[in-house]
């Protein structure tokens, strides 16, 4: 609570005593009016003030004036009337109660969320000549500089670890919290707590620009960037209030016309115009106002501690009305790095195959090469290797032990005269001969991520109608693929720019859902701003990827995708919820109102608990851990 | 021209008024007032002489929401 805040505390905590305390006292006429004005005063003395300024700036929807008019009107109906102020005092009373909340509440959320994206340390360890640490500003620190990270702390700047091995909590950046084993030669990237051992890093970037504050600033701005929700609740708004007090007027001078003209009885002034001031006591609109922002602000913190960076509260609305998922296949579904997924040896057992494949790849860092040298992680042995030949476009020769041996595709094998037989795997399928004798083949493939059918699974249950994948690979693969993790439809073959006019395709063939395009954010970069929502998956580190995105998970997990997704529709369930919740309950109070069926009391009470009740629905956006 | 300011505004209406507000005023082409955050992103007109539209908008908030600060 801050100065402000506390001072206003002790005004309701006095003028709401006072009150009690009048209850009991006997007082009459004027003596009763001068003591209730004393917390009448005492509670409303701003509010008088800027209704003041009010009239004088030619603003006479100000909801202090208006709250003035119908504090006043009361009080002057108790002179002439009733001789009950406790209502006018009441009013002015709750009405403050209400604002305070309002800014208790809203001031609570910002601390809330900014102690949840406090990701950044404000200092930097850089190590003396003589072996101490000291302490610096991390804006201080040059790329290039070393710093030292110890156990426990965050870590300040981006940078590659270049002594010491340590594992480091992620789950500010990813919301993962399985720890990262960092040793040297690794990326490690501001956000990340290092957890167990000593480690000296060389910044890559300044502090500004590395990942953690990267991130702080997209989350920051991102409620700059208005939902329909919440550009539809401003201009309601600003109708709702004039619209009110219009109607203030007209309940308080119609039927008294009507029944001074037509009915020709005397009219009960009081009875109308205390009907017109319930009208303006529920003539501002705070609750609606103050609960939607407040719902996208928490949606979008509660999304970016699970390491889903939303660009905007537009972005977070338009997730939930999603019915297309279009996405990347290599990097994305797959794992991207192909890998050996079948030996098929015809002469010597499968271990040897692979083991005389890896051995002509010694020389080649060609990813399949890779792949076979992964596969057979002890190519460095004693055999000889020698005369290692490429054959572009083909594969590769070398004598290993004596023996000529060919390894590559069906063309390479054609050229020696080799017979091949073909593979009923999907996949690259590299052949081996050895001495002019078909040896057998390896099948290479595209993995597909472990928690890729998961993923897809979860979406369709998120109430995604339709999933597509675009990939560059031949039709077989990516057939394959579909099959395996139930995609609806696919396109093979696929150059950068066919990629695109096939995004286009989608746009304009859609029932009427939004379309989502998932990649790794380099070089899908135009598919993605094409599609309504371009989500770029394993960010974490990669500029290009948060700026191409409208939405940035931070890991490589596809399951994070309909995770999103949820956090978005809860979000936008909250919010409808609320501003049904808050307009039906003034509708209630003006229709009451206006027939005499409510007073001032239920008016001011019904309106400072819809807010309270608004901002509470409103925080449950923070919490999406579990969804 | 865009540039960002800290606001202090006690209610999210207010805010909105603010931002009505300095939409309105010479030399501002568009503006946009952050209730969570606390701040305004101001996008100038070609020329605009900033300082100057800057008190122009202080003082036109003020007249819709005397309890307004913008940090400048």
């Amino acid at each position: 609570m801050n100065k402000k805040q506390k001072k206003m505390l002790l005004r309701i905590i006095i003028s709401a005593v006072l009150m009690v305390i009048l209850h009991f006292v006997k007082a009459e006429g004027w003596l009763k009016l001068a003591l209730y004005m004393i917390p009448y005063l005492i509670i409303g003395y701003d509010v008088l003030l800027k209704a003041f300024r009010g009239i004088k700036n030619g603003q006479p929807f100000d909801e202090c004036l208006l709250m003035t008019i119908a504090t006043i009107g009361a009080i002057v109906l108790g002179i002439t009337g009733s001789g009950d102020y406790v209502e006018a005092v009441a009013v002015m009373l709750f009405y403050q109660v209400g604002e305070w909340f309002q800014s208790y509440a809203v001031g609570k959320s910002r601390k809330n969320i900014s102690e949840l994206m406090d990701i950044r340390p404000d200092y930097a360890n850089i190590e003396n000549e003589d072996g101490t640490l000291e302490k610096v500003d991390p804006y201080d620190v040059e790329i290039g500089d070393i710093i030292v990270i110890q156990p426990g702390e965050k870590v300040p700047l981006d940078g590659t670890v270049e002594e010491g091995t340590t594992s480091v909590n992620t789950s500010a950046l990813t919301g993962e919290s399985v720890p990262r084993t960092l040793r040297p030669g690794d990326r490690i990237l501001s956000g990340f707590i290092n957890m167990t051992g000593v480690i000296k890093v060389r910044t890559e970037k300044e502090f500004d620009e590395s990942t953690a504050s990267k991130i702080l600033d997209l989350v920051e701005n991102a409620s700059s960037r208005k939902s329909r929700s919440e550009n539809f609740i401003s201009r309601f708004a600003r109708i709702y209030t004039p619209a009110v007090v219009i109607a203030a007027l007209l309940l308080a001078t119609l039927p008294l016309l009507y029944e001074l003209l037509i009915v020709k009885t005397s009219p009960d002034l009081g009875k109308w115009t205390y009907r017109a001031l319930n009208f303006l006591v529920v003539s501002c609109p705070c609750a609606l106002v103050i609960s939607i922002p407040l719902s996208f602000f928490a949606g979008l913190g509660g999304a970016s501690k699970s390491g889903i960076l939303i660009k905007g509260s537009n972005y977070l609305e338009q997730l939930a009305g999603t019915e297309t998922v279009v996405f990347d296949k290599t990097g994305t579904l797959t794992k991207g790095v192909f890998e050996v997924t079948a030996v098929h040896p015809d002469i010597i057992d499968g271990e040897e195959l692979l083991h005389m494949a890896a051995h002509v790849e010694r020389y080649s860092l060609h990813p399949i090469a890779v792949s076979l040298k992964k596969a057979y992680p002890n190519e460095h042995d004693d055999c000889e290797v020698s005369y290692a030949e490429e054959i572009t476009g083909q594969g590769m020769k070398a004598i290993v032990n004596g023996k000529e041996i060919y390894v590559g595709n069906s063309g390479l094998m054609d050229s020696i005269g080799v017979e091949w037989h073909p593979c009923h795997h999907q996949g690259t399928i590299i052949h081996v001969s050895m001495d002019g004798v078909y040896a057998g083949h390896i099948v290479i493939s595209d993995v597909i991520k472990e928690n890729a059918r998961e993923a897809l699974e979860s979406l369709k249950k998120s109430g995604i109608r339709k999933t597509v994948m675009l990939t560059g690979d031949n039709r077989n693969v990516a057939e394959t693929v579909s099959r395996e993790l139930k995609i609806d439809e696919f396109h093979s073959d696929l150059l950068p720019e066919d990629k695109v006019m096939k995004m286009e395709e989608i746009l304009e063939g859609k029932e009427k859902g939004i379309v989502a395009f998932v990649g790794d954010g380099i070089n899908d970069a135009p598919v993605l701003s094409r599609a309504d929502i371009g989500i770029a998956m394993g960010a974490m580190g990669s500029d290009a990827a948060i700026e191409a995105a409208d939405v940035v998970l931070m890991d490589d997990d596809p399951r994070k995708i309909s995770k999103a997704i949820r956090i978005s529709k809860k979000c936008l369930r909250i919010v409808y919820e609320n501003i049904w919740f808050a307009i039906g309950v003034k509708i209630l109070c003006l229709i009451l109102g206006a027939f005499g069926l409510a007073n001032m009391w239920m008016a001011i009470f019904a309106d400072v608990g819809v807010m309270v009740i608004a901002v509470l629905n409103a925080i449950r956006a923070l919490f999406v851990r579990d969804l | 021209m865009k540039r960002s300011y800290n606001i202090d505004v006690d209610c999210a209406n207010c805010a909105n008024k603010m931002e009505v507000a300095a939409k309105k005023t010479e030399g501002v082409k568009d503006a946009v007032v952050n209730f969570m955050t606390l701040k305004m992103k101001v996008e100038f007109e070609d020329g605009a002489d900033v300082e100057a539209v800057m008190k122009n908008v202080l003082a036109n908030c003020k007249k819709v929401e005397s309890d307004c600060e913008i940090f400048f």
